[in-house]
């Protein structure tokens, strides 16, 4: 049974139960609410909860189950021999996933009948050539085992489905009685639906802990994956950065250390740009500017945050870049730069785009400064600038490392604008018209090329991904400390 | 204190001695400064702008060759019957030279003299698609053979990158396919009215092309794929992020899994977002066999981003609401759960939906992720079957077909990639001023 109608099944029988449950509660009470202990309408709910929740939770719990069995039995009919040179068993998994898809396909268009997708060999018919014709894309000649576990993957998804239905719509009807058993006068239904409520929320606000440890898992698994292929101290102290692209390993060496100088390099020079700007604008804004030049300037300067990542790269590569080239290029007869991918580029559209990102943090930090210190200082005579200098900022400096840290944190895990402006070679240098390459881009293009996903040319893309989160994630964590602890200062 | 500064002023009162003039110059040289590093933010976003809309509005445009062409029977339907199998039979190869011929034609017909003198040298006017728009009108209607019917054809992206100042005669001169006496030909067809720009619907609705035909590219199908992975994010990010926030602002005890759920949630915003792109591909590919490329990973992927965003506007609404108005509710009865669901909720609502538009709005702009999952390098030049097709089928997404035709290198695709900014611009556009309005209008202030 598709799974679309079970799920509509299951939310009728729900709707069902509201009605019946609502009915029947009122039946118990002569048609007299206020005998009830709750309102007629938490009957209702009581049934729908009882109905929903265990129905949908063995469903969710089924689906991520049932795809792991199949494969495990399946993936166990192939023998190694059918494992061919630079593919892996996931390669021939995906086949008979195909194949079995395509057999579906087959059986709907009506091109052969139940029975003989069950027992198509490949001695007796042209089975690539068949699929073909339904119209399914298959890449090699099956041979007999894919085939076979096709069929199997087949026959027992099949059944699965039909052992999931029939589970699902069971423990419904089981909660369906169950709640309508307690639609009386003496049950509390509102207590049992809130209860039922507040463990949804509950649910709800552990996605963001599930998310987190879902990144820390899929993390880890790879990256240990990876380490096993290759040696871990080779991966943080090698100063080169050269994945072989056969894709089959051993000669490849992968050192995060060029990869991480571009990271800095590149965030450094975003900082640089970033920095000086959004303080300058932010002490304006708050110190300075009046109310109608703050009304017109913030918004419009976060204006610049708003702007998706992608604009900023496409910015770097078809605007800075070309622009850096002819002044610093070989047609200015300067020749620093030689292409327009280079560190200045991508690091300059960066720092535009943290410039807002540093303006208004600090804005909220210069602004938390009390008062009381300026009026001190204004007091013994000083002018506003030299106020600024000697008592708002120093008061107001932690809180100003936190935002630069932060902002600093946003620069390295920043991915369109290197991926876009910085250039693909990873190279330990201090020149910063030459193009280097970062984490992010790297992760970026280890992921998507032609390599082998169980090779370490892959793998590594976990690795850097860990180096990438643990970093940011200690960054983000000693700002957010500093922020916080400025703050509790002055409250 | 320094001593200098004890001493009394030996000049007038009136006259300023040389430390306050030092002193007042420095005020104005800081607050110069001030000035100046607004004024640069605010260039900054005024030349991101004008570069943004002087290369990308003209691929809003686009040019056209209008061109009357004999369908000859002899060449389209050689046995004279008109059965749509043999017309069907008849490749776009048959087509292209009556469309060069009828060019070739129109030319002569114009008395335009030029130095190329044969039909086939009107190739390199014409798009690639140009013989398969022909062969579709042709099976659609096959009445038109025999006919001489005026078709409205794609120009080639060098016709029109030369209209629109992109191609130079320099630039041809290292150019395989068209040479300066294709440009002036294009100059005489031009007055004649022959070639013409006009606007270009079928950027905005149309479907990707292959590398080779940038003029022919659109952002139609990408569109359609970020519609649906919005449609994911607003169902699944907003009830899971305003359930986490009741939970955690109205109902949560202070506690130690509290703290936790909520140092989480701060440092999840602050994750860059290619890792949710590596958590997508590993949890959502590898380990759950979603297919690749789909609206509906996307969808995921971007929720799980988007969710703290979500959450941390969410209960700064719920927060905004005053205690009165749960003490009151709590006061003539409700319960707990009553007074946050009929009272609090409601009226945090324009505040959270607010949050979520600003939330899906930073969603609708993400690349990163989607380049993992696969987003990328698909070439959406299909429209995706159906409501659940929508879902599943690979399809590709407004920042990510950007990025693809930003990686092709080609000054035509550039131009595409700066108009389908302006396009994605004009959405987050649109959403943020509702967010705004939907905060002017509703939210109250207590």
């Amino acid at each position: 049974m598709p799974l679309l109608w079970l799920v509509l099944i299951v939310l009728g029988l729900a709707a069902f139960g509201y009605v019946a449950g609502r009915a029947s509660a009122l039946k118990t009470a002569n048609g007299d609410a206020r005998l009830l202990h709750s309102l007629p309408s938490y009957y209702g709910y009581n049934v729908v909860l009882k109905v929903l929740a265990p129905a949908f939770l063995l469903l969710v719990l089924i689906l991520i189950i049932q795809p792991t069995i199949i494969n495990k039995s399946v993936s166990g009919m192939i023998p190694e021999s059918e494992i061919g040179e630079g593919s892996s068993r996931g390669l021939v998994m995906a086949e008979v996933r195909r194949t079995a898809d395509g057999l579906d396909n087959a059986v709907a268009a009506g091109v052969m009948d139940k029975e003989a997708a069950r027992v198509l060999t490949t001695g007796s018919a042209d089975v690539t050539q068949i699929l073909k014709d339904a119209g399914q894309i298959v890449t090699n000649d099956i041979t007999q085992p894919v085939l076979e576990a096709a069929q199997r993957y087949r026959v027992m998804n099949g059944a699965g489905n039909w052992l999931r239905a029939g589970a699902v719509i069971l423990i419904a009807l089981a909660g369906f009685f169950w709640a309508m058993k307690e639609s009386h006068t003496e049950f509390r239904a509102r207590n049992s639906v809130e209860k039922g409520v507040l463990a949804i929320l509950i649910a709800g606000a552990s996605v963001a802990v599930l998310t987190t440890i879902g990144i820390i898992l899929s993390l880890i698994f790879n990256t240990i994956e990876f380490f096993r292929l290759y040696p871990a101290l080779d991966f943080f102290t090698l100063l080169e950065w050269a994945p072989s692209f056969s894709g089959r390993g051993g000669s490849s060496s992968l050192g995060i250390l060029p990869l991480l100088w571009g990271t800095l390099y590149i965030s450094l020079v975003a900082l640089l740009v970033a920095v000086p700007v959004g303080l300058f604008a932010a002490i304006y804004l708050s110190e300075y500017a009046g109310p109608k030049t703050r009304a017109f300037a913030k918004p419009l300067l976060e204006v610049l945050a708003g702007i998706p990542t992608i604009v900023y790269g496409l910015f770097a590569l078809l605007t800075v870049g070309p622009l850096l080239l002819s002044v610093f290029g070989d047609d200015s007869g300067l020749g620093w730069m030689q292409g327009q991918r280079a560190v200045l580029t991508a690091g300059i559209a960066m720092g535009i785009m943290l410039i807002p990102f540093v303006s208004s943090l600090s804005d909220d930090i210069i602004n938390a400064v009390p008062q009381a210190l300026r009026d001190g200082s204004y007091g013994l005579g000083a002018t506003k600038s030299e106020t600024i200098k000697q008592v708002v900022l120093p008061a107001a400096l932690p809180g100003i490392v936190g935002a630069v840290l932060l902002a600093a944190s946003r620069a390295i895990g920043e991915t369109m604008i290197v991926v876009m402006g910085a250039g693909a070679a990873a190279k330990l240098s201090l020149n910063p018209f030459e193009a280097m390459t970062t984490v992010t881009a790297k992760i970026v293009s280890q992921l998507t090329g032609d390599s082998d996903f169980a090779s370490p040319e892959a793998l590594v893309a976990f690795a850097l991904g860990m180096s990438l989160f643990v970093i940011t994630l200690a960054i983000n964590i000693f700002a957010l400390f500093i922020v916080r602890k400025y703050r509790e200062q002055y409250d | 204190m320094t001593e200098t500064s004890m001493n009394t002023p030996s000049g007038s009162l009136f006259a300023q001695d040389e430390r306050t003039k030092k002193r007042n110059a420095a005020e104005k040289r800081f607050r110069m400064f001030g000035l100046a590093a607004i004024a640069t933010g605010l260039l900054f976003l005024v030349i991101l702008l004008t570069s943004i809309l002087s290369s990308g509005l003209g691929a809003f445009q686009q040019t056209f060759i209008n061109v009357p062409v004999y369908l000859d029977e002899a060449k389209l339907d050689k046995n004279g019957n008109r059965d749509i199998e043999d017309i069907k039979k008849v490749s776009t190869f048959g087509y292209n030279p009556l469309i060069q011929q009828a060019i070739f034609d129109s030319v002569t017909e114009q008395g335009i003299e030029t130095p190329l003198a044969k039909a086939k040298d009107m190739k390199a006017l014409l798009s690639a698609s140009a013989a398969a728009q022909l062969r579709d009108d042709v099976i659609a209607n096959p009445d038109l053979i025999g006919q001489t019917v005026t078709f409205r054809i794609l120009a080639s992206a060098d016709v029109d990158g030369y209209l629109k100042g992109r191609v130079t005669r320099e630039s041809v001169a290292r150019d395989k396919n068209t040479d300066a006496a294709h440009l002036d030909l294009v100059d005489e067809l031009r007055d004649a009215g022959v070639i013409k720009k006009s606007f270009n619907w079928a950027f905005i609705t149309g479907a990707d092309a292959s590398e080779s035909r940038p003029e022919q590219a659109g952002m139609g199908v990408s569109m359609v794929g970020s519609f649906f992975m919005m449609l994911v994010v607003l169902f699944l990010a907003l009830p899971i992020g305003v359930a986490a926030s009741i939970y955690l602002e109205e109902f949560a005890p202070q506690n130690k899994w509290t703290d936790l759920i909520e140092v989480n949630i701060s440092n999840l915003a602050a994750v860059p977002s290619i890792v949710f792109g590596i958590l997508g591909l590993a949890v959502f590919i590898q380990f759950a066999h979603l297919p690749q490329s789909a609206p509906i990973v996307g969808g995921l992927v971007l929720t799980l981003m988007t969710l703290p965003t979500i959450i941390i506007s969410t209960r700064a609404s719920l927060k905004a609401v005053p205690p009165s108005i749960r003490d009151a509710a709590l006061g003539i009865g409700a319960s707990k759960m009553q007074s946050v669901f009929h009272h609090v909720l409601p009226l945090a609502m324009p505040g959270i939906l607010t949050g979520t538009i600003i939330g899906l709005a930073q969603a609708l702009g993400e690349t990163a992720p989607l380049l993992l999952i696969g987003m990328v390098g698909y070439i959406a030049t299909d429209m995706p079957d159906g409501f659940f097709g929508g879902f599943l089928d690979p399809n590709s997404a407004m920042p990510a077909q950007i990025y693809e035709w930003a990686k092709r290198a080609d000054p035509a695709y550039y131009e595409r990639a700066w108009g389908g900014i302006i396009i994605l611009l004009v959405f987050l556009l649109t959403m943020n001023i509702i967010a705004v309005i939907l905060r002017r209008r509703f939210e109250r202030r207590w």
